[in-house]
């Protein structure tokens, strides 16, 4: 069933092009990801998606609905989780404190002047922090931990919403390799048992090649190339402008090593 | 209404907004470079004027030549642009790093210590300057006779817009200017003299100030007042234009010399409601100004500057919460009238900077203008009892709720905003109803207010109206105090500390941040309806900028990082206040030396000074 669904987007910025005629499809549980170099409209495309801009032509559905031009806190609403380019967290708080705060706005308390806050949703912010594995760190300020740890927080953050859809934009940007791979697994882990659908950008192709199930590649803010990671290593105009002899064989090997 | 008429009263118009570019460019140059929202710019003007009362005619006793005036008028303005260097390189150069509440504070301390100094050096009667020669006659214009001097200001604004354009094309200090308001790391980083420039931005920046200063001595007379009159001109100008641009600051200024050339014709009362209705309007559409740009976002997170992790209270708290409280009780079996009237005052205020910490160190809303909600909760309460008939009761519950719905209204365009501007526009409005207060004579008392606002026989007693406060302060603040930790006030921590993640798990920040300006707003003017009460009158003393600058003195001294600082900071204010204000002549010069030295020493207050002391190894932490 599809999931999410874009239909000619449009964008421009004065005379540049970010976005021309973006057309794709995800169905629920499929990790999608959106590769292209510097410039190319993946973040144009993703915020068209999220929220962040509106199109000035074209449609976004999820599951059917349309979504074009709603502010991100009502796409948020109608189930879809979002990670930062950088990590965006409530900084004053501690790490469960972060998640309670998710789960506050999904439940619709945020107006709730009676309760108290630190023991709202504790339980339930414990179990999505163990789900990312950070359960461990749960009453430390999150200021203090290492980024690829906020980036995990991150994730459950949007995962607090329930989300049938996950936005995850450069979800590895600033981590470390062994961090990045981890965060990748457990990502794609969580969207397959629970049938999430999964949109990333990405510019770490061992990421993109190991765990999207279908790619998109943009460039100049046109779709050149899009289908399985076989098909899209293997075409030529991708090869050409794009990912260059050694990015095929990065591609190659990543393949190989998460079989 | 002819057109001769139309044109003489848009010519005045033009000169006003001249005068008004000349001082407002000041602003926005040093804004652009430093970032910093100078309030003493309104100081620089009134010294100018004040210098070149002074040196202007000891030139012309030399020679009455226009080319000595002139002279006079310009070694005034060099004067102030020295004193521009000197409080950059003493105050400025420390507080580049710190947050936009302190700095605004810093500069008002500045503000403070300068009104003192003019008192004791020039006295508290106001100078009248020369007239320019050569441009003392009339000039008939379409049969009105209209001032030749006014008419050579329409031409002074034009020409520093020209002279400044040269400045910042032609020579390499200007190109400076716009590099480092364009992104002033990237010109650090480049290796220029960053310490030279700000300097020179500040002589430039004071100079125009004192210039604009030193020119209006033909036209009105040097006054002790003249600073915050003319700030919160130059503000509403700078912020229409766009902080930082020069051309958006002419444009603003003369839209606005317009306006009050023609408002006056119509609304003769309110050309100030006017001109803040304009500001509003502008921002709203444009939340930049006209030819402003949006400030750049900060390239890493930092922690923001307020409220962390709240507190709970510790066995030692709760110890501390119970003897307070206890204390209070008991105070009336032993205070004389006297000191119930302070104890009285202090809680007051501990409800309203209370209430404004509510907005500052737990919601990141740095309101500027929050003496306008207290104040129009005094009048509400006031007005009704004097004016109406109505009771004491039924006033008390009043004040509230007619502060709150300012609140609400005001707040409904300021949440639009963020940072500096936000800062503005809520000093803009706290400013439309200081004027309203003061220039609706028949209805507010004007100046002198409305005397006899006395509480209900039975509470007419100092000790039994004591005991009346005293439960409604402290049950006001214990249940803001609940809000903080309750869902709502999380939720406004969450926004401040990121408005794109709050978004992104579905908070309407916009709606929040609103409800939280109502709330804090509502608080304050019972605040200030128990204010009125105490104090037997009402005046528009309660809604203007000193007021509302004590209450952030408050939370500044009690340490905007606390839940309860602010309660601290109001006790050890007043007191302070009220010790020495008596003992001294120079009372504002020693609050503004001590708002900077709270600034620059001591940031965290005496809450961060205490919390601090409680995690020191060695005090048992229960």
């Amino acid at each position: 069933m599809t999931l999410l669904s874009a239909e000619g987007l449009n964008k421009s910025f004065g005379g540049v092009v970010a976005a021309r005629d973006v057309s794709f499809a995800l169905t629920a549980g499929e990790m999608l990801a959106i590769i292209g170099p510097n410039g190319a409209g993946k973040s144009t495309t993703f915020n068209m998606v999220g929220g962040q801009l509106r199109p000035d032509s074209g449609r976004v559905t999820l599951a059917g609905q349309d979504i074009t031009g709603m502010p991100p806190r009502e796409v948020c609403r109608l189930g879809v989780g979002r990670t930062f380019q950088v990590a965006q967290t409530f900084l004053s708080m501690t790490v469960v404190g972060n998640v309670q705060m998710a789960l506050i706005a999904h439940a619709g308390r945020t107006r709730d002047v009676v309760a108290d806050a630190e023991r709202l949703f504790r339980a339930e912010a414990l179990a999505l922090l163990d789900r990312v594995g950070m359960a461990d760190a749960a009453d430390r300020p999150i200021g203090e931990l290492a980024y690829g740890d906020v980036k995990r927080v991150e994730l459950a953050i949007a995962l607090a919403a329930a989300p049938r859809l996950l936005l995850m934009d450069e979800p590895t940007a600033g981590m470390a390799p062994r961090e990045r791979a981890s965060l990748m697994r457990l990502t794609a882990g969580i969207a397959r048992e629970e049938g999430i659908g999964v949109l990333f950008t990405e510019h770490d192709m061992d990421a993109v090649f190991a765990h999207a199930d279908r790619i998109l590649v943009l460039v100049r803010g046109e779709i050149i190339a899009a289908g399985a990671p076989e098909e899209v290593r293997a075409n030529e105009q991708v090869q050409r402008v794009y990912l260059g002899t050694t990015g095929v064989k990065a591609a190659l090997r990543a393949r190989r090593a998460h079989g | 209404m002819d057109f001769s008429f139309v044109v003489v009263q848009a010519l005045s118009g033009l000169a006003s907004a001249s005068s008004l570019f000349v001082i407002a460019s000041g602003l926005t140059l040093v804004f652009g470079v430093t970032r910093i929202v100078n309030f003493a710019h309104g100081s620089f003007y009134m010294l100018g004027a004040y210098i070149a009362v002074t040196v202007v005619p000891w030139l012309l006793e030399i020679d009455r030549s226009p080319w000595l005036f002139f002279v006079g008028v310009l070694v005034s303005a060099v004067a102030v642009g020295i004193l521009g260097v000197v409080m950059e390189v003493l105050l400025l150069r420390r507080i580049y790093k710190v947050p936009e509440l302190f700095q605004l504070l810093a500069t008002f301390g500045v503000v403070l210590m300068v009104q003192d100094a003019v008192l004791k050096i020039w006295g508290p009667v106001d100078i009248t300057g020369p007239r320019a020669p050569g441009l003392r006659h009339g000039v008939e214009i379409l049969g009105q006779r209209f001032p030749a001097y006014e008419l050579f200001l329409i031409f002074v604004g034009p020409a520093v817009l020209g002279l400044l354009w040269l400045l910042m094309h032609r020579t390499r200090f200007g190109i400076l200017i716009r590099a480092a308001t364009r992104d002033r790391e990237m010109v650090g980083a480049l290796g220029v003299n960053q310490a030279l420039l700000f300097t020179g931005t500040l002589f430039l920046g004071a100079f125009l100030a004192g210039l604009g200063g030193a020119l209006q001595i033909p036209r009105v007379s040097a006054s002790a007042q003249m600073d915050l009159s003319i700030i919160t001109e130059v503000f509403v100008v700078t912020v229409i234009g766009g902080m930082g641009s020069v051309t958006g600051a002419f444009l603003a200024a003369v839209l606005i010399g317009q306006l009050q050339a023609f408002g006056v014709l119509v609304f003769p009362k309110i050309t100030l409601v006017l001109v803040f209705l304009l500001m509003a309007a502008v921002l709203v559409v444009k939340p930049w100004g006209l030819l402003g740009k949006p400030e750049a976002a900060a390239g890493r997170a930092a922690l923001p500057e307020g409220i962390l992790n709240p507190a709970r209270f510790a066995a030692v708290e709760k110890g501390l919460l119970a003897l307070s409280v206890t204390a209070l009780l008991a105070l009336p079996f032993f205070g004389s009238a006297y000191t119930m009237k302070v104890a009285t005052e202090v809680l007051v205020f501990a409800l309203a900077a209370f209430s404004l910490n509510f907005l500052v160190g737990n919601g990141g809303i740095v309101s500027f203008g929050h003496a306008a909600y207290f104040g129009l909760g005094a009048y509400a309460a006031g007005l009704l009892v004097v004016k109406a008939g109505v009771p004491m009761e039924p006033a008390l519950v009043a004040a509230p709720v007619v502060a709150g719905l300012f609140a609400a209204l005001f707040g409904f365009f300021v949440v639009r905003l963020s940072g500096i501007y936000l800062a503005m526009l809520t000093l803009a409005f706290a400013q439309i109803a200081y004027a309203v207060c003061f220039q609706w004579v028949e209805f507010t008392g004007g100046d002198n207010g409305v005397v006899g606002v006395w509480p209900s026989a039975w509470a007419a007693s100092r000790h039994v109206y004591f005991y009346v406060v005293a439960v409604l302060v402290v049950a006001a603040i214990l249940a803001l105090r609940h809000v903080v930790y309750a869902p709502f006030g999380a939720t406004l921590r969450a926004a401040r500390d990121s408005e794109q993640r709050a978004d992104a798990i579905g908070v309407d920040v916009r709606v929040h941040r609103w409800l939280g300006f109502t709330l804090a707003g509502a608080a304050a003017g019972l605040a200030g309806g128990l204010y009125a009460f105490s104090k037997g009158s009402i005046d528009p003393t309660m809604l203007g900028i000193p007021m509302s600058v004590d209450f952030l003195a408050m939370i500044l001294l009690g340490g905007i990082q606390t839940v309860m600082g602010a309660v601290v900071g109001a006790a050890a204010f007043h007191a302070i206040k009220d010790v020495f204000m008596p003992l001294t002549d120079f009372w504002r010069f020693f609050l503004g030396a001590s708002i900077i030295a709270l600034v620059l020493i001591f940031p965290r207050g005496l809450g961060g000074a205490y919390a601090a002391l409680r995690r020191q190894p060695g005090v048992v932490r229960a």
